[in-house]
């Protein structure tokens, strides 16, 4: 190895007027924002949304979530993003200081099965102050019981924690809902992976 | 697609770091699981070039309203690459800082210091096909916090950046040379590697500095490398 990694510091308290300005009502514009996929994308069209807990169960209200997920066919995008495209896009971005429950969402397609043997699942980012490297996880689907009980990242998982990385599904009145809560610390601690 | 070589731990901070103390109830407790870096760690998002409008890389004028930003300007200047010293080309570097006083434009920030009208403090660039980003700005103030008592944090630049995948995401600070805040912050202290904190800090060039204009600093980003790849001379 050459050169050595730059070391991650944390993203602060103050990230939303640079990383996520149009959802917190800052002058500027995005790269990214809660919407994964607009209106044109194929697809099962679904809102994941969930809490981030610290290690005294209170609710975080400034970590940002990201997500990468490949679209309603299992594909990543390999487009250059544009948050003005109305089709599919594949990166969320959220924090957590905008909504009345501190909760993070993301409105996108549900994704297809990449790889032979997997399920579908979303790949999550949380960064936030008191973070000096964020935390890599997935969010998988509690609908598709057979495709989780084989993927294999997720039985790699000890079987007492895997819940801790699958969403439910709720049907609300606008619409199908996964929710999921990310556990920083305690008894349902998120499983983060070393990817 | 090739997968990237394993993060090395020892550039990086603990997630529970005590001096810092936010962490001891934000920092997972359990080692991460290993997870093989494949097909979708692999993947990440591209961006279109329309997310960079002409003045983002230039933050002493892109937030300006009535005039200029006060303060000391610098141009940064940095090469992304990877641990094998390969350039990154097309990665996008977003960047956003306190004002010359210290303050953030973020409705969150409380320091009894001004607001600059003319200065928002955040930005973004692209990097070139040998992988040099460079954005303009004005040098960021020290503020106090909270983590402890007389806590100050050093001036530095808060940068982004995706890399070519999503495993390679790295959010990082750039702190100033000789900076004597930086031995007593517990935030930059929290890489316990004394030559990777190093790499934290951006280098004054001469050579980078613009006659009667801006100071010129150096910044050069590591991110992690592909497996399978030969090492470059």
């Amino acid at each position: 190895m050459a050169y050595g990694e730059t070391p991650s510091q944390t993203v602060g308290p103050y990230f939303a007027y640079g990383l996520t300005a149009g959802q917190y009502a800052y002058d500027f514009t995005d790269i990214a924002d809660p919407t994964v996929a607009g209106p044109d994308a194929k697809g099962e069209h679904i809102r994941i949304t969930g809490t981030v807990f610290d290690g005294d169960g209170n609710p975080v209200n400034d970590a940002m979530i990201e997500i990468w997920q490949a679209d309603a066919d299992g594909h990543y995008n390999e487009k250059p993003i544009d948050v003005a495209d109305t089709g599919f896009r594949g990166l969320g971005r959220c924090g957590t200081g905008t909504d009345a429950k501190l909760r993070f969402w993301f409105d996108t397609v549900k994704p297809g099965v990449v790889a032979d043997a997997e399920a579908p699942f979303v790949n999550v980012i949380v960064f936030m102050r008191g973070m000096l490297v964020h935390a890599f996880t997935r969010f998988y689907f509690d609908d598709e019981a057979d495709l989780n009980a084989k993927d294999p990242v997720l039985q790699s998982v000890p079987a007492d924690r895997r819940d801790t990385l699958i969403a439910k599904r709720v049907e609300t009145p606008t619409g199908i809902e996964y929710r999921i809560d990310i556990h920083m610390q305690g008894n349902a601690e998120t499983v983060f992976f070393d990817v | 697609m090739s997968t990237f070589k394993p993060r090395d731990w020892g550039s990086h901070a603990p997630y529970i770091a005590p001096g810092y103390k936010s962490t001891l109830l934000r920092g997972p407790t359990q080692a991460p699981l290993a997870i093989k870096s494949g097909l979708t760690e692999g993947t990440g998002p591209r961006f279109a070039p329309a997310s960079v409008r002409e003045l983002d890389f230039d933050l002493t004028k892109n937030g300006v309203v009535n005039g200029e930003p006060l303060g000391e300007r610098i141009v940064v200047h940095g090469r992304v690459m990877d641990t094998d010293g390969r350039p990154q080309p097309n990665i996008l570097v977003e960047v956003w800082q306190a004002n010359a006083a210290g303050r953030y434009v973020h409705k969150v920030d409380q320091h009894d210091a001004p607001l600059d009208p003319n200065f928002r403090g955040s930005g973004r660039c692209f990097t070139d096909d040998q992988g040099n980003y460079k954005f303009y700005t004005i040098k960021p103030g020290a503020y106090p916090w909270g983590n402890h008592f007389n806590a100050w944090r050093p001036n530095h630049i808060h940068l982004s950046l995706f890399g070519p995948g999503f495993a390679t995401r790295l959010v990082t600070q750039m702190y100033f040379p000789g900076d004597p805040l930086l031995d007593l912050d517990p935030i930059f202290l929290g890489t316990e590697d004394a030559a990777a904190r190093e790499r934290l800090i951006a280098k004054f060039s001469i050579d980078k500095t613009e006659e009667g204009f801006a100071l010129g600093y150096q910044f050069d980003i590591v991110l992690r490398g592909r497996n399978g790849t030969p090492m470059e001379n």
